[in-house]
């Protein structure tokens, strides 16, 4: 098995409070990971520091092959993102916005104008391509955001709650999405407070005060609590967090 | 080449915000049209009230000069003190001038007479200025008389302060003075406010979180940042400078590389500061208050309306670090007086070091907080 992303005993301290405590995992190529985690879990900051924003207190993580410590821009060069809160520029067109991250990222100027024809395409976006971003509906722009983290086929892809606010038939094409970067070797790392979506995932993780509570496919955690669905799989793990 | 596509987007956008689009055309258009007109040191209009008790060809000849002078307007002339003290406390006139009785015949055989002029001082810069025009007019018309009746007398006649001011206040004297300090102004804005507000924008509405997760340097995002306003400041100076030339006639006597040159490293500098209010600050607001507040300060202290010359001794050792400052003295050098490069070449050190100080402490600033 291809690790992609390796971590052991990553911890973050801001002042004296522990963030994220002592959490070790690996995640293998390809794979649809799922974060879970109560609100205030420590998600976030594992996330950030696994994507070389923030660095580690103690632990060690490789991501894509290197250290998130100490190569964090070689980290970023390999991974993509896509935060909760629609990021992209609002007053670029939808071509300028993928030009501009295909630049950034160091793809051809040939590679940036065929994948942009084919990301259009494939989205359904043609009509949009000379549209400014911000004039386009809250899922499009949501699928939008995916197309460009995964833009430049990096081996990792963050997906900070992407599918926040948008309705079930759309949340359901975006997963479509996220399989099939999967299947192109992309591995997704997800966190998401939709417990539907976290059956979608080929391995969960739920995090409780900071530390990894329990980590498994879906199928095996239902069976370990004896539970219905992972929402109830959900409920009995957070339900033991001391800090809130 | 990130920096490329990174100068490409900036561009775009900008080109995408009418708001910011017309003001760089509006701003330098308005500011010169209208700023040096407000800032003038001179005063007209003066209203002067004349309480007259000799009614006198002496006395008829110096309020003739008086009003002639354009720098005046009689609002009232009468014989009674009283009813002109009135009209200065409904605040109708600035000034009274009492000729006494007797005024021509003291002066005729005793050579010597008096004028009591009372000024208004509730604005004291045209009580001021008012009041020393006055006495500037009758030193004028007691020299006149004194010729006209000893023309011999000339050679002992000690009142020589007489054609200063007039020379000071000639008209259109100020503008020259003016114009080029207020384009000073122009690129302050530009450089400083429009800067922080661009950066801090992008923190505002989170764009900055997709930047931070790719590969691109801090240095390589602030660069593509900050040129796009250097290009902008150096146009607005551009037009500015036209605009100077076609409305005013003003074509600096210095060379118009100085001019520039001292420009650019000036925009370095405010961008940097406009930079460094920016990683202090989490929105728009706040950046948009602390610039405005310290360009406030920058202003009065500069120089540009008020002579640093006069100003407390503490106060001229504190405009020493106001990069302002050193702008408009150096503009006014060149535009009036064509100093060359190497005459200003301490102005260009002074602000060469705020462009080393603002931008180090907000590079370093900047990697500190993100």
């Amino acid at each position: 098995m291809n690790i992609v992303i390796q971590t052991e005993n990553l911890s973050k301290y801001f002042g004296d409070f522990l963030a994220v405590d002592n959490i070790s995992f690996e995640v293998a190529k390809g794979e649809i990971f799922g974060f879970l985690g109560a609100n205030g879990a420590g998600k976030t900051t594992a996330m950030r520091m696994l994507c070389g924003l923030l660095s580690p207190s103690s632990g060690k993580g490789i991501v894509a092959g290197f250290d998130i410590s100490k190569q964090a821009n070689d980290v970023k060069k390999n991974i993509g993102y896509m935060s909760q809160k629609f990021s992209l520029y609002e007053d670029l067109t939808v071509k300028e916005n993928l030009r501009l991250f295909g630049g950034i990222y160091a793809m051809r100027v040939k590679d940036i104008q065929s994948k942009t024809l084919k990301v259009c395409k494939d989205l359904d976006l043609n009509y949009a391509k000379d549209l400014l971003v911000g004039s386009l509906p809250l899922g499009v722009k949501q699928k939008l955001s995916f197309a460009t983290a995964i833009f430049h086929h990096p081996q990792i892809v963050f997906l900070d709650e992407p599918t926040g606010g948008v309705d079930p038939v759309a949340r359901r094409k975006f997963w479509e999405m996220i399989y099939q970067a999967s299947q192109q070797g992309i591995t997704a790392f997800v966190t998401t407070h939709y417990m539907d979506e976290a059956e979608y995932c080929q391995r969960v993780s739920i995090m409780v005060d900071g530390r990894i509570e329990a980590l498994d496919t879906p199928n095996n955690l239902r069976k370990a609590l004896d539970a219905q669905n992972m929402d109830e799989v959900f409920h009995a793990l957070a339900r033991k967090a001391q800090r809130s | 080449m990130t920096l490329k596509y990174l100068l490409q987007k900036e561009f775009l956008q900008i080109s995408r915000d009418k708001t910011i689009l017309k003001m760089i055309v509006a701003l330098p258009v308005i500011q010169l049209l209208i700023l040096p007109w407000a800032a003038t040191f001179e005063q007209h209009n003066i209203a002067l009230s004349v309480v007259d008790r000799d009614h006198s060809t002496y006395s008829q000849v110096l309020i003739q000069k008086i009003v002639s002078s354009g720098f005046f307007l009689l609002t009232d002339y009468s014989n009674s003190y009283d009813k002109a003290i009135q009209s200065i406390e409904r605040n109708e006139s600035d000034l009274l001038l009492e000729i006494p009785p007797e005024f021509e015949n003291n002066f005729v055989r005793e050579q010597k007479t008096d004028l009591m002029i009372s000024v208004n001082a509730v604005n004291g810069q045209k009580a001021g200025l008012g009041s020393s025009y006055l006495a500037q007019i009758i030193g004028e018309y007691n020299k006149d008389i004194v010729i006209n009746h000893s023309p011999e007398a000339i050679t002992t006649f000690k009142n020589i302060e007489s054609d200063f001011y007039f020379k000071y206040n000639q008209e259109m004297n100020y503008l020259n003075y003016m114009v080029p300090g207020v384009l000073v102004m122009l690129l302050t804005l530009v450089g400083g406010m429009l800067s922080a507000l661009n950066i801090v924008k992008e923190k505002e509405i989170g764009t900055i979180e997709q930047i931070n997760v790719t590969p691109v340097s801090k240095g390589t995002f602030i660069l593509a940042k900050l040129i796009p306003f250097w290009v902008i400041g150096l146009f607005i100076l551009s037009i500015g400078m036209l605009i100077a030339w076609i409305i005013y006639g003003l074509v600096p006597a210095g060379s118009f590389f100085t001019i520039y040159l001292f420009a650019f490293v000036y925009l370095v500098a405010f961008s940097g500061l406009g930079l460094l209010i920016s990683t202090y600050s989490n929105t728009q607001q706040q950046a948009m208050f602390v610039a405005y507040f310290l360009l406030i300060i920058f202003f009065l202290l500069s120089g540009l309306f008020t002579p640093i010359s006069s100003m407390p001794n503490w106060v001229q050792i504190v405009t020493r670090f106001n990069p302002v400052r050193y702008f408009i003295e150096v503009i006014r050098l060149v535009y009036m007086k064509g100093a060359s490069l190497t005459y200003i070449l301490p102005q260009l050190g002074c602000i060469l070091a705020f462009a080393v100080v603002f931008n180090t402490w907000a590079i370093v600033n900047y990697k500190k907080t993100s």
